[in-house]
């Protein structure tokens, strides 16, 4: 885990957990809501698709649902800026720490390759997963969490359980 | 009563946009700090080599849920304005099931691909694609799932509620139960690192 090419070792995992915690804090206080990701992956598909066949969109509550400004919408949902700011947030701390890198990470049992099928494969699940539950790690299991939300926790429960459940399927991935 | 500041009008829906920049970038920050955009180390916690996640995100959440709880009684924000995720128990029971295996498949979790991609990691934007890929499946096969979709609706309900218990107390459990399991954790941690040192 400690190699001498990947930088500055990590931050104490409880200080980095309290401190998403009072940036969670910070979002509810500035804005009534928590903190999010698939709801920006989402609004860029729907602005997509709304540009690609404008009608598709409209006819499609999965769609319309993300264009209240047509497909101009995805600019000022606070979830997509939200999100370019988690993409500074991390450049940033990785450049400064000595650990941006140029790879992929994997196990060492699988090619680059493979690894990224995979990857691509288990965004598409997520995907899938994300929208049927309405949100994500982040929307709706650290949120929803704090607010003890009882479909969060349903969330939380059914995730985890399914990683223990098929992680010996993906273990030559990642051991 | 002053926040939250853009529902009581402190703030305007603009300045919640800058906002949103700022707040996701402190976000990505503490979530690369804790390692978080390394997908070794998140499908580590499926195999128990790794419980990083476990640390952040139980700590994140009771973080969180002792400051609202606080800020509540203190008068600094008005609980009733603050956005509860609704819950559907089914369609939410199994949205997490297929989310956690696409979670072991792809070590990334949506937000924490962000970040991954944003630190040069080449699989992080492989996942964020697969996910604009799964989010348009969904909505493509939507009008036929969405009955499933919008079945057994609880509304925006609360575990206290739930239990008939007030919410501190909920909190105090919570807090309770996540010491307990802190250590729990830390004692599978000690164990792993015996057997992989005898090993070695």
């Amino acid at each position: 885990m400690s190699d001498r090419r990947s930088g500055r070792p990590y931050m104490d995992p409880y200080l980095a957990g309290v401190g998403i915690g009072c940036v969670l804090l910070a979002a509810f206080v500035v804005m009534g809501h928590g903190l999010g990701a698939s709801g920006a992956f989402s609004s860029v598909v729907a602005s997509g698709v709304a540009l690609a066949d404008s009608a598709r969109a409209a006819s499609n509550d999965a769609y319309a649902g993300y264009l209240p400004g047509g497909p101009a919408s995805v600019f000022r949902d606070w979830f997509v800026l939200e999100v370019a700011g988690v993409f500074l947030g991390g450049m940033a701390s990785a450049l400064l720490a000595g650990r941006f890198r140029r790879a992929v990470d994997r196990g060492p049992r699988i090619s680059s390759r493979a690894r990224l099928v995979y990857a691509f494969g288990g965004g598409a699940v997520m995907g899938l997963g994300a929208k049927l539950a309405r949100g994500c790690t982040s929307g709706l299991a650290l949120t929803g969490g704090a607010v003890f939300s009882v479909g969060s926790w349903i969330f939380i429960a059914g995730a985890f359980g399914a990683g223990y459940l098929f992680a010996p399927l993906f273990r030559r991935q990642w051991l | 009563m002053i926040g939250p500041f853009v529902e009581t009008g402190l703030l305007s829906p603009a300045a919640g946009l800058v906002m949103a920049i700022l707040i996701g970038f402190a976000f990505g920050w503490f979530l690369e700090q804790g390692g978080l955009g390394n997908a070794r180390k998140l499908a580590g916690q499926f195999y128990l080599t790794d419980l990083t996640v476990f640390k952040v995100m139980f700590s994140a959440i009771v973080t969180a849920a002792l400051g609202l709880f606080w800020f509540g009684r203190l008068g600094v924000i008005d609980p009733a304005l603050l956005y509860v995720p609704v819950t559907y128990v089914l369609p939410q029971l199994a949205g997490g099931v297929v989310f956690g295996l696409g979670f072991v498949m792809g070590g990334l979790c949506p937000g924490t691909s962000c970040v991954a991609a944003s630190t040069g990691r080449i699989d992080g934007l492989a996942l964020m694609a697969g996910m604009l890929f799964g989010v348009l499946g969904f909505n493509e096969l939507y009008p036929v799932i969405a009955s499933f979709y919008s079945s057994t609706p609880m509304g925006a309900a609360t575990v206290p509620d739930l239990l008939g218990i007030p919410t501190g107390n909920a909190l105090f459990l919570l807090t309770v139960i996540a010491i307990a399991a802190f250590v729990v954790g830390h004692r599978i941690e000690r164990r792993l690192r015996g057997l992989t040192s005898k090993r070695g």
